[in-house]
């Protein structure tokens, strides 16, 4: 399944786009997300890797699954305040 | 009250909305534009959000900390886009009975905003390099944050 990944931040920056499209085989969860995007977008791994992922604009464990239609983030280490 | 906006913050108007009869004590806290980090110079900040899912995670905190201490009111807004030295990027507003819960509260909302709301600071430091702020928490792993009912607090699990 191709799902759609908004990217902020650095993670924009690393990848030049605020959106990317990700493949993932079916079933697929949040850990299996995170390495198809440092897979499929390599400048974007370091920082994917100590990245959270929100599932529906809620932040998701790594067992989380994903499904076509989800809105899916990816979320640098923050720093507003 | 929550908000997320570009302009810049009207702190006199956040503290008349949470200026209330039945409140002893009022705090307000803000977060100001730093021009030195050790001996760099900033020439301005630049914040960005995921908008919908600050403002939820926002309203989130709102509710937390209704739950954990008696507050009267309560406000948070959050300034984003550039706010430039001195300038006010985030203000919180509490309103109680007594002085200790408004305190104890504003002190929770601002801890806590910076460890879960997702909201990015970019440095654009006076020698003219330009930095995005990814603070590596816990080492390099990532982190869940999220709370747990009773303690409140925010726990931090470790993921693979």
């Amino acid at each position: 399944m191709r799902v759609a990944v908004k990217l902020f931040a650095a993670a924009r920056d690393l990848t030049g786009h605020g959106e990317v499209e990700i493949e993932l085989p079916p079933g697929a969860d949040v850990a299996e997300l995170r390495q198809a995007l440092a897979a499929q977008l390599p400048p974007l791994a370091p920082l994917a890797a100590r990245s959270l992922v929100a599932v529906n604009a809620e932040y998701a464990s790594d067992s989380t699954p994903v499904a076509e239609g989800d809105e899916l983030a990816l979320i640098p280490p923050v720093s507003g305040g | 009250m929550i908000q997320l906006t570009t302009e810049p913050i009207d702190t006199q108007r956040l503290l008349e909305l949470v200026q209330n009869p039945e409140a002893g004590a009022v705090v307000l806290f803000l977060g100001t534009t730093r021009q030195f980090t050790a001996n760099r110079e900033t020439m301005e900040l630049h914040y960005e959000a995921y908008r919908e899912m600050a403002e939820s995670e926002l309203a989130k905190l709102d509710a937390e900390a209704r739950r954990r201490w008696s507050l009267i009111e309560c406000a948070i807004v959050h300034r984003l886009g550039i706010v430039p030295l001195g300038e006010v990027s985030v203000a919180i507003a509490v309103s109680s009975a007594h002085r200790d819960a408004a305190f104890e509260a504003g002190r929770w909302l601002i801890d806590t905003l910076k460890e879960s709301a997702p909201i990015w600071k970019q440095e654009r430091w006076a020698d003219g390099a330009v930095e995005w702020v990814h603070p590596a928490a816990n080492g390099t792993n990532p982190v869940t944050p999220r709370y747990s009912e009773g303690s409140g607090q925010i726990l931090r699990k470790t993921s693979e």
